[in-house]
């Protein structure tokens, strides 16, 4: 038997009270076309713009001298490309799972973030896509290393191989992804063209909505493959970081040998990627004033949903070390003990007390429901995620099998510069994307409008 | 407003306004009751009844996106047969040309890659898009259709639609406003 809530439980709403569809058409497409650019916004794409210099500076300078400029070596042949593409990448995660599970979920809460949450998983992906393209120093070879054509060596990619079946996972995902956001975008372009007053704007959006005019007939095939995309959606996304996992996975290196971790992987992305939507929405309701659709009911959802994946992540964690023991492997066993007390001991507590510790005061419902407490504790998860993959990476390589051959490994200059220039690019992606698109999908939410619901029922 | 003055010689249909969902699904519903066939409504939102009363429902796209995914299974192991076993046949670490297993995730990508592909495409070409005119588009007031109103339009094409029996018909439906779209 279920019992009713108690009586003082008392959720805020998903959308404020007092909105109609005209009210909710303007405060949104208000940002983009009639309204006034936030000084805000000047302010962070100048900052991201300097940050993302960073990066062409590091890039340059990687294509002239190649990877030596890096702190890779042997026996850490894998450093800091690896780290932040599987970083990307699993950020990309949570935007998938809350345009596409969610909304099979039927869970109405999704429809004011699924628009930038699913920005923030393409500019995710752009950035992930740069470091395998540049991570030989001669991303002018990946094109018959990584795609299968008929190339005048005659030679083909190897299908065996998990760094193939990642090319295929990661552009699918980012072609299926971007589709999905463009479809979801036609009905608001054609918002957009019908409230513009600028000629440019009226041309641009009109292109852009391919004449959307809101036909019954229209709308009828468009649910219906906005679901079926939904659908596809769903095993894709857990696919991506599946074969994400695979790359360690079907190696034989201590730690990496896994079976959990498929699970582990994905639990880890969605964890990351929610910690990112949080670390977006919540300054972006302020700057905007958006608080009348992002509302604390979604920032305490998200919370959950975080908290729920950190468990999940802290299981992993347990499974590592637990394994390191039973298997009874003296290699796993040596793995997790240097892990845990080695020269990299402080990245892996760090990254405990961020990704495990940290998240458990989500449980006190005061913290779920303070936007500045969420944002700290998001930010933590985000820095606690990137160890993560850099304590699975570069503990694993530094010391396997052999003695003889232990090394140790550390970041240059221009490895920071690229990692942090990356970052600089997802802002200035973000940014612009807030101030020439719709950030919350404007035909969702006027069905959430109270007069949306139909009064009466004849005919059912 | 007033259909009788400055009749244009051919119009392509007569478009009822409306202010909410309920009103629009009611007046579609009673022009298909008083034989309407050939008519169209146009929300800012998807309303499932409204395509329900007018009697569309369109269910080849279920068959398309599934011809698209087999298409991409197929592209798969196509691909990847062909390369191991005839275009590039090498030994790696003894195991079989045709190391089926290992050629699944590459086959289920292609299979997600081509059903959306299909889905998307198949979409836009049913609905007749990019389509940048329409005589909706002469109807002033229509620019509020991805706003906050509701509209029904009868196509003059239709065998029932008579311009004035019509034009009365619509009027019996409480709109908001009526108008005469040009073609």
């Amino acid at each position: 038997m279920i019992n009713p809530p108690p009586a003082t439980y008392d959720p805020a709403p998903l959308i404020e009270p007092g909105h109609t569809f005209g009210s909710i058409t303007d405060k949104i497409a208000t940002v983009v076309v009639g309204g006034r650019t936030p000084i805000t916004w000047f302010v962070v794409v100048s900052i991201g713009m300097m940050i993302m210099g960073m990066l062409g500076v590091a890039v340059t300078w990687l294509l002239i001298k190649g990877t030596g400029i890096w702190g890779i070596n042997i026996p850490v042949g894998w450093g800091f490309a690896i780290i932040n593409f599987v970083w990307w990448i699993g950020i990309g995660h949570a935007g998938t799972l809350i345009s596409a599970i969610l909304l099979l979920l039927k869970q109405g809460w999704r429809t004011s973030i699924n628009r930038f949450a699913e920005g923030m998983t393409i500019f995710a992906v752009m950035c992930a896509g740069l470091f395998p393209l540049i991570h030989t120093g001669r991303p002018w070879l990946a094109a018959y290393w990584l795609f299968p054509y008929p190339n005048s060596m005659a030679v083909w990619p190897q299908f065996r191989s998990p760094l193939i079946w990642d090319v295929f996972a990661v552009s699918t995902y980012f072609t299926v992804s971007l589709m999905f956001w463009y479809v979801g975008l036609i009905p608001d372009m054609a918002t957009l063209r019908d409230k513009a007053r600028k000629r440019p704007q009226q041309i641009i959006y009109g292109v852009l909505s391919l004449g959307w005019r809101g036909s019954a007939k229209h709308w009828q095939r468009y649910e219906h493959i906005y679901l079926l995309l939904a659908g596809l959606s769903t095993p894709l996304v857990l696919s991506v970081h599946t074969v994400v996992s695979f790359d360690f996975a079907i190696g034989i290196i201590p730690g990496w040998h896994a079976t959990i971790f498929p699970p582990y992987f994905v639990a880890g992305a969605i964890y990351a990627g929610f910690a990112m939507v949080l670390t977006l929405a919540i300054p972006l309701r302020k700057i905007y004033g958006m608080e009348d659709f992002i509302t604390i009911r979604h920032l305490e959802n998200m919370a959950k949903v975080t908290l729920v994946t950190g468990l999940i992540v802290g299981y992993g964690y347990t499974s590592e070390a637990f394994f390191g023991w039973y298997s009874a492997n003296k290699y796993e066993g040596f793995m997790i003990w240097n892990r845990m007390t080695g020269p990299y001991w402080p990245y892996y507590w760090t990254l405990v007390f961020c990704n495990i510790i940290t998240p458990q005061t989500l449980w006190i419902r005061k913290v779920r429901t303070t936007p500045i407490l969420i944002f700290a504790v998001a930010m933590v998860v985000n820095v606690g995620m990137w160890l993560e993959r850099f304590v699975i990476v570069i503990t694993s390589l530094h010391r396997d099998f052999l003695p003889s051959s232990w090394g140790m490994y550390y970041p240059t200059v221009w490895d920071w510069m690229t990692f942090v220039g990356t970052i600089g690019m997802f802002i200035v992606l973000f940014f612009l994307f807030i101030r020439f698109l719709p950030m919350i999908s404007i035909f969702e939410m006027r069905t959430m409008a109270p007069e949306a619901k139909l009064t009466e029922s004849e005919g059912h | 407003m007033d259909a009788a003055h400055a009749l244009p010689p051919v119009i392509y249909g007569l478009m009822a306004e409306f202010d909410d969902p309920s009103a629009l699904v009611a007046a579609a519903r009673r022009a298909y009751e008083a034989g309407y066939r050939k008519m169209d409504t146009f929300s800012p939102f998807p309303v499932e009844e409204a395509w329900e009363a007018i009697g569309h429902h369109d269910r080849r796209l279920s068959k398309i996106v599934l011809a698209g995914g087999l298409t991409g299974l197929l592209t798969g192991i196509g691909l990847q047969e062909w390369v191991h076993e005839l275009a590039y046949p090498i030994n790696i670490a003894g195991k079989p040309l045709n190391s089926w297993p290992q050629f699944v995730p590459v086959c289920f990508e292609l299979t997600i890659l081509f059903a959306a592909l299909s889905a998307v495409l198949g979409m836009i070409i049913l609905n007749g898009l990019p389509a940048p005119y329409h005589p909706a588009f002469n109807v002033p007031r229509f620019e509020r259709a991805s706003r906050d109103k509701f509209f029904l339009l009868v196509e003059s094409d239709d065998p029932k639609f008579d311009r004035q029996a019509t034009l009365e018909f619509l009027k019996g439906l409480n709109p908001s406003e009526i108008n005469e779209v040009e073609p």
